[in-house]
């Protein structure tokens, strides 16, 4: 049977992924972030999690406003990172699980979730840098099952519907009958914006108060509404939506291991959230 | 259906996503290395051929991220299109908010405070 050990959520900004290109963990800018993931590298190597399902936001490179799905979910052998435009050198590819992503799809479409299934998907640094911050080259030996959230273009998913779809992905994990021991991460935020008159808004006290509510009453934070994280988060922050659902997806005894938040890398406050699950919660 | 007002903030809605959808378009094609040489060789050039209006193609051509976004520009695109112009997004945030890079670079730690 499949088991869903733990839940992540981590910042995905792209200067993460320059920094880890240039080698510069050890600089002064960057200890306070580099640090602050270390105990994920080690509790996935005593772990040893073979598939990792990964709640992320598209910036352009696989789907564009011709055709936006609310949530799409893969299903290919495999994913490939692209050239984003700016600058960031196109990770080497990740195998995919496509037994697993169907069985995810079944279930989902089952429980009256309509997603858009890809066969084919280009995953931007949004799947690429947490990869790459929890398990360096071994990433790509990884399974994983990426999950588009729209985080674009409004109206976006409301944090419940974000937290419900991740319980229902939790449901049909548990209930995969292979094998597989399953990490589940949520990739965005913390608190930023880059456009317009609030440009480089950042918003502490809320995030903390998220940090602290993904462990201990994550429906707390199902109260809000998208354009409420846009205003207490900023337009960029509102990718909170992804951490949601992943803490959806945890259905057992929920317990916090290790957080870490640091201001700012780049325009952004970033977090680092890693949840344990254990025991059977359904 | 009455529109919420946030606070220096453009929400990325229907009526935008309509509105900048030949910039975004553009931005989009970004992606690619031949695009982004294509767009450096004669830029107007390039937007005329996204079909990008007035407003548009004279906030590209002034580097004006404010003007793109009030033509319908999209952040997450939009940043495809300032890379080429080497300008990394605490560029483009003081840009919008009129202050210097050193002090947004300054706002931005002293949030952390």
């Amino acid at each position: 049977m499949a088991r869903i050990i733990g839940g992540l959520g981590t910042s995905h900004v792209p200067a993460i992924g320059s920094a880890i290109a240039r080698g510069a963990q050890q600089e002064a800018y960057w200890t306070p972030f580099f640090e602050g993931f270390a105990p994920v590298c080690d509790w996935l190597q005593a772990t040893q999690p073979d598939i990792a399902v990964i709640f992320y936001n598209d910036h352009g490179l696989n789907f564009f406003l011709d055709k936006m799905p609310t949530f799409a979910v893969g299903a290919a052998p495999q994913y490939r990172n692209a050239d984003e435009g700016w600058g960031l050198a196109p990770a080497a590819p990740f195998p995919g699980d496509p037994s697993l992503s169907w069985h995810v799809i079944d279930a989902l479409v089952a429980r009256e979730f309509d997603i858009a299934t890809c066969q084919e998907m280009l995953v931007d640094h949004a799947v690429t840098i947490p990869m790459s911050l929890m398990w360096g080259e071994e990433a790509h030996r990884i399974r994983i099952v990426p999950i588009a959230i729209n985080t674009v273009q409004h109206p976006l998913p409301s944090p419940a519907r974000c937290f419900r779809l991740g319980q229902a992905v939790g449901r049909a994990l548990a209930d995969y009958k292979e094998d597989a021991t399953i990490v589940v991460v949520g990739s965005g935020g913390l608190s930023h914006q880059l456009d317009g008159a609030r440009a480089g808004f950042i918003n502490k006290p809320f995030d903390l108060l998220c940090m602290q509510q993904l462990v201990e009453d994550p429906m707390a934070l199902t109260e809000y509404s998208s354009l409420d994280l846009v205003e207490l988060a900023g337009s960029q922050g509102v990718e909170l939506l992804n951490w949601i659902a992943m803490r959806g997806a945890l259905s057992g005894n929920v317990r916090k291991l290790h957080s870490n938040y640091h201001i700012p890398i780049s325009n952004t406050a970033t977090g680092v959230l890693l949840l344990e699950n254990s025991g059977d919660g359904s | 259906m009455q529109k919420r007002a946030i606070a220096g903030t453009t929400i990325f809605d229907g009526e935008q996503a309509r509105k900048g959808y030949a910039l975004n378009r553009m931005c989009f094609s970004f992606n690619d290395a031949a695009s982004r040489k294509a767009f450096l060789d004669d830029e107007d050039g390039y937007c005329v051929k996204f079909g990008l209006d007035r407003a548009q193609r004279d906030a590209v051509r002034s580097r004006n991220v404010a003007a793109m976004i009030a033509a319908g520009g999209n952040i997450y695109y939009l940043a495809k299109l300032a890379g080429i112009f080497d300008l990394s997004v605490q560029d483009i945030g003081a840009q919008q908010t009129g202050m210097s890079v050193a002090d947004f670079k300054k706002m931005l730690a002293d949030a952390g405070r």
